[in-house]
């Protein structure tokens, strides 16, 4: 195993040990389970949002819908709240010299790191479309889909598409994850970093609404939020898809470059 | 590379805006030393630890372990090197042993082997699967020593190893830096106390202020160094009189029924004899163990400041 690989796996261990990513994961995977719980005691539903009408015709369509409401604050929080406590909780600790101190470089800690944040990002999306699907699917069953051109696609279909898009909502998260993991780093302190990356979250979505961000919208990391739209379209419409990916390229990079650097030099001191 | 010295820093200095925590810092342990940086706290012995482990960046000078700069070659500078600055810190929520296994994965060569042993060392095996949150502070000082033994090293760097230690803890330790200095380990340990320093190292440095002051062999500086003693006697002010016509003896005072003054050995024999040729019947004749303080008296040509007297104090 790579020194890298190495230091994924207990980075991983580490997170499996704290509290704070089972309140997370705890969280993605309830939030499908309420909104399907009040829709059953309810009539009447979230029509005005993508595939919000048909939630009730197959549970492949829960999943899409809680994206939609989770993509302004509820998913931003949770990864925020791994992504900026990963490097502030190990300074706040004094654990970052204990790990500092043995044979690996500052790289191979940061990158170890950053895996470990990214792939926190990556399963609660899908934890919560598993959750939702499952949920969904035996509220109102596993039938075929609608998609957002109206044609209906099989249930198979319905759920590959859905895993494209879980894969592509990952993308803008994992930029925020950046940010937080740059706060983190930067502040060495995990609630200013969290709730940084969180006002991060609101700011892009706030400039998405504005009137006059028009020209500069489809690059806000907010609208990167509905590219999965593209896979929901007959024929499917790649646009977004890969505006989704470069857009979000960048929003990753840089945070995380800045991240590096600083992780690289700082001063490693009590506080 | 092997020839080169287990730690020799040049010039070495530490700036926190206006604060020069550490100022032109010049050490040399060589193999075998058994180290100590002795000093008050806040004195830059931390800083300069740091320094040497790669966890700051000097302002300016260079540290060496074994020839190896940890600015210019990372981790590979700490082959060889175990330590810890500020007291060990560990995963709160993982065992003693899962911390250890955690970071024998950060070492190359990987020490997983070595767990086990080490534990036997400084005999945490039987509390290894508990939560290191549920440890001591004594615990946890001899959880770092072994995650610093994991990594077999030719150097071992402890800060203030014995500190916040209960009296049973502390000589515990120290026998333990005994125990590894007999297993021609190089140890470097910075301490406040000067009869741990005194006990345990053949070597000091000492540091005030960011200045080293004094570096050598410790036994000839407490040579070098007048010694108080206090003597106990019927008539402690005719003894004072008797002490003032003395040479040799110096700074006569009589507190609390006692006698103290400093002087050298010498002086102090020939003391006792003016004393009985005087009559005056003495109970006690006690050398006082030299404090840091009076060793910076001695080094600095009496400059002081408050601020030392607080540091030694505590």
């Amino acid at each position: 195993m790579t020194a890298v690989a190495r230091i994924y796996r207990w980075e991983l261990a580490k997170l499996l040990a704290q509290k704070r990513t089972y309140l997370g994961l705890g969280a993605a995977a309830i939030v499908p389970v309420i909104f399907v719980v009040v829709l059953l005691l309810q009539t009447g539903g979230p029509n005005d949002v993508p595939l919000g009408r048909y939630i009730r015709d197959t549970g492949l369509a829960v999943p899409f819908v809680v994206l939609f409401f989770m993509s302004i604050w509820g998913f931003p929080l949770i990864t925020a709240l791994v992504a900026g406590d990963i490097v502030a909780a190990e300074h706040h600790n004094g654990t970052l010299k204990t790990i500092l101190t043995r044979s690996r470089e500052r790289g191979e800690v940061f990158a170890g790191k950053v895996l470990a944040a990214a792939t926190y990002t990556m399963i609660i999306v899908f934890a919560m479309g598993l959750v939702g699907v499952v949920a969904g699917s035996i509220a109102w069953g596993f039938h075929p889909l609608t998609s957002l051109s109206g044609t209906k696609v099989s249930a198979g279909h319905g759920l590959a598409l859905l895993l494209a898009s879980l894969a592509i909502y990952t993308l803008p998260l994992a930029g925020i994850a950046a940010f937080g993991l740059l706060l983190s780093t930067v502040t060495q302190n995990s609630a200013a970093s969290v709730v940084g990356a969180l006002m991060w979250a609101l700011l892009m979505q706030l400039l998405g609404v504005l009137p006059g961000t028009e020209s500069f919208r489809p690059y806000l990391l907010g609208t990167q939020f509905e590219a999965w739209h593209g896979f929901l379209r007959v024929p499917a419409d790649w646009a977004p898809v890969v505006r989704a990916v470069w857009v979000c390229a960048l929003y990753i990079l840089l945070p995380l470059s800045a991240a590096y650097l600083v992780f690289l030099r700082r001063d490693v001191a009590g506080e | 590379m092997s020839g080169a010295l287990p730690v020799e820093t040049r010039g070495l200095i530490k700036r926190y805006g206006r604060i020069v925590a550490v100022d032109g810092v010049d050490l040399v342990v060589e193999p075998g030393d058994v180290y100590g940086y002795l000093g008050p706290n806040g004195a830059g012995k931390t800083t300069s630890l740091r320094m040497l482990l790669g966890l700051i960046r000097p302002t300016a000078g260079s540290a060496r372990l074994f020839g190896r700069d940890p600015l210019v070659q990372g981790a590979k500078a700490l082959d060889g090197v175990a330590g810890f600055v500020e007291g060990p810190r560990f995963y709160s929520y993982l065992s003693g042993r899962s911390n250890l296994q955690m970071l024998a994965d950060y070492d190359e060569p990987d020490s997983r082997a070595r767990i086990e042993e080490v534990l036997e060392v400084v005999e945490l095996r039987d509390r290894a699967k508990d939560r290191v949150g549920g440890y001591s502070h004594g615990m946890r000082q001899r959880l770092g020593i072994a995650a610093a033994l994991l990594r077999s090293p030719r150097l071992l760097l402890l800060d203030e190893p014995t500190t916040g230690l209960d009296p049973a803890g502390m000589r515990d330790m120290r026998e333990l830096v005994r125990r590894l200095a007999e297993d021609k380990i190089t140890i470097m340990l910075s301490s406040h106390l000067l009869y741990e320093v005194e006990e345990l190292c053949n070597r000091v440095a000492i540091i005030r202020k960011g200045r080293i002051v004094y570096q050598g062999a410790l036994r000839e500086l407490m040579a070098a160094t007048t010694t108080s003693y206090v003597i106990r006697a019927g008539d402690p002010e005719r003894a004072r009189t008797v002490c003032l016509t003395q040479t040799g003896v110096e700074n006569v005072a009589v507190e609390d029924g006692v006698v103290r003054f400093s002087a050298d050995e010498e002086s102090v024999a020939a003391l006792s004899i003016a004393l009985g040729q005087a009559r005056i019947g003495i109970t006690a004749l006690t050398p006082e163990r030299a404090s840091l303080e009076e060793l910076f008296l001695g080094l600095t040509g009496g400059e002081s400041s408050d601020h030392d007297r607080a540091a030694v104090a505590s």
